[in-house]
């Protein structure tokens, strides 16, 4: 119990040591530049007091069950040998994490109201709802997609590099024929798609992986699963732009 | 009364966002894996944990950060404060100094509290055998987060096109992967996608937004989009030059 406790009191303390940065830069700018006292000091501070705990408690899930729960899954897929079970697993975690995505609801309805004043579809509330609805299973479906492949690729070996610059080239091409409303919501779209919860998930598939096939690395093949998962929805959502 | 309420919201939110994964993993779990989870106990337990976690991270981000960073966004966009402050006019780019400033530290700091860069440099950590530093590769990241930030906001003002700057970060990972050593590329391409979650993302929404409303000429629902796809490139480049001078320095020596 002793033992427990000191832990989560050290975890408590290095979680705050982690959020000393925003504190110190919001002071300083607050106080010192904008000269403006703090608007609303009480939920402030007890705000900074959920946030230290929660991050100490997902900090301390993490170890528990996420990292846990990825390589355990990783394992059991590598013994049980089936690839197509493995890729649909890889898909369905892929577009599962991401169709529930907060951020990406938000993006979505926004995309959706600057093509109907842009005139790509009609300004009506249900032609706007069908629009965000695509564009969200589109980018849900990009990120199924880029487990998949990701998955294969520490599978057989391939390399990384080439996949992320045939990525990179895709998207540059994608941008010369997408119309220009749809390129700022594809770039950011690749970004908001990992959430808290899916990357140490995915992370931890990765890696465990690799460490259970032969002749992989689990350093140099582990990762990149992330960043698959963040390139194939900006080619899609310009896909989407072109296609509506 | 009204904490434990938002509280409440939030974690039923939280809930609705994890039931998908939960229903992949159990799903595979029970019906193609078919085995028992080992230590079942320990991860219901840590599950619970990463649950009221985040509720209480994004609440608290919620209540202290989120309308913080708006209104202060809004105030160093401000007309009255670019003039007084700098002595430029909100016409002129050197007028928003003090925004690119407060853009690369603020990016800086929430890099360093984003909980999913924590799980992924620790994860580097333990399988590279201390070979990567985790803080280090946290500071790697904030600094790209930072600058490309910075970057960003000075894009928003400038009114110049978004895909210019964002080819050519690309042909620049291009050929600084030509040259990293092997081991960090995958690493190095992962942090881009890690660093924007759930603090980083929301505020710096929020300055591009407010730039995007307060310079003449911009539109906030077209010109306020882009300050993510920085966020999430230029770290690629600040982990890949970390890794390359960490290298240049353990063979000089």
């Amino acid at each position: 119990m002793i033992r427990i406790k000191s832990g989560f009191l050290k975890q408590l303390f290095s979680s705050f040591i982690d959020l000393l940065p925003i504190l110190v830069v919001v002071s300083i700018f607050q106080l010192l530049i904008i000269k403006q006292p703090f608007p609303d000091l009480a939920n402030l501070i007890t705000g900074i007091i959920l946030v230290t705990l929660g991050l100490t408690l997902f900090m301390y899930g993490l170890e528990l069950a996420l990292f846990p729960i990825g390589d355990n899954m990783a394992y059991a897929f590598a013994r049980k040998g089936s690839v197509f079970w493995l890729v649909t697993f890889a898909f369905a975690l892929g577009f599962g994490t991401t169709i529930a995505e907060p951020a990406l609801l938000a993006i979505s309805l926004k995309a959706a109201s600057i093509a109907a004043e842009g005139g790509v579809i009609t300004n009506s509330q249900a032609a706007q709802d069908s629009y965000a609805l695509g564009l969200r299973l589109t980018i849900a479906v990009s990120v199924g997609t880029a487990i998949i492949i990701g998955v294969l690729r520490i599978l057989k070996g391939w390399s990384l590099q080439y996949l992320i610059i045939g990525g990179y080239l895709g998207i540059i091409i994608m941008t010369a024929f997408a119309p220009p409303e749809i390129i700022g919501i594809a770039y950011d779209s690749g970004g908001i798609t990992t959430s808290t919860i899916t990357v140490p998930l995915v992370t931890a598939l990765g890696i465990g992986l690799a460490s259970s096939i032969q002749g992989r690395n689990p350093v140099t093949d582990g990762f990149g699963l992330i960043a698959l998962a963040s390139l194939t929805p900006m080619i899609f959502v310009m896909l989407y732009g072109i296609l509506i | 009364m009204d904490v434990l309420i938002q509280l409440g919201a939030t974690l039923l939110n939280s809930i609705r966002d994890i039931l998908p994964i939960m229903a992949v993993l159990i799903g595979f779990q029970l019906l193609v894996l078919r085995k028992p989870v080992p230590n079942p106990q320990r991860v219901i337990v840590g599950f619970f944990a990463v649950l009221f976690g985040i509720t209480l991270f994004i609440q608290g981000l919620e209540m202290a950060l989120f309308p913080l960073g708006e209104v202060m966004a809004a105030q160093l966009t401000n007309p009255d404060f670019i003039i007084q402050a700098t002595g430029y006019t909100a016409n002129q780019w050197q007028g928003y100094l003090w925004v690119y400033l407060f853009a690369a530290a603020i990016g800086f700091a929430t890099t360093l509290a984003e909980p999913s860069l924590i799980a992924v440099a620790t994860k580097a950590e333990q399988i590279s055998a201390g070979g990567i530093n985790a803080l280090g590769l946290r500071l790697a990241v904030a600094l790209g987060v930072s600058f490309g930030i910075a970057l960003g906001t000075y894009r928003i003002v400038s009114g110049t096109e978004l895909w210019m700057y964002i080819i050519t970060g690309y042909l620049l990972v291009l050929i600084q992967t030509a040259f990293a050593p092997k081991l960090i590329i995958g690493l190095a391409y992962d942090s881009g996608g890690v660093t924007t979650s759930t603090v980083t993302v929301p505020l710096v929404a929020a300055l591009g937004l407010g730039l995007a409303s307060s310079v003449p000429g911009r539109s906030p629902l077209i010109d306020g989009f882009g300050l993510i796809a920085f966020a999430s490139l230029f770290p690629i480049m600040a982990v890949l030059g970390y890794a390359q001078i960490a290298e240049w320095r353990s063979r000089t020596k």
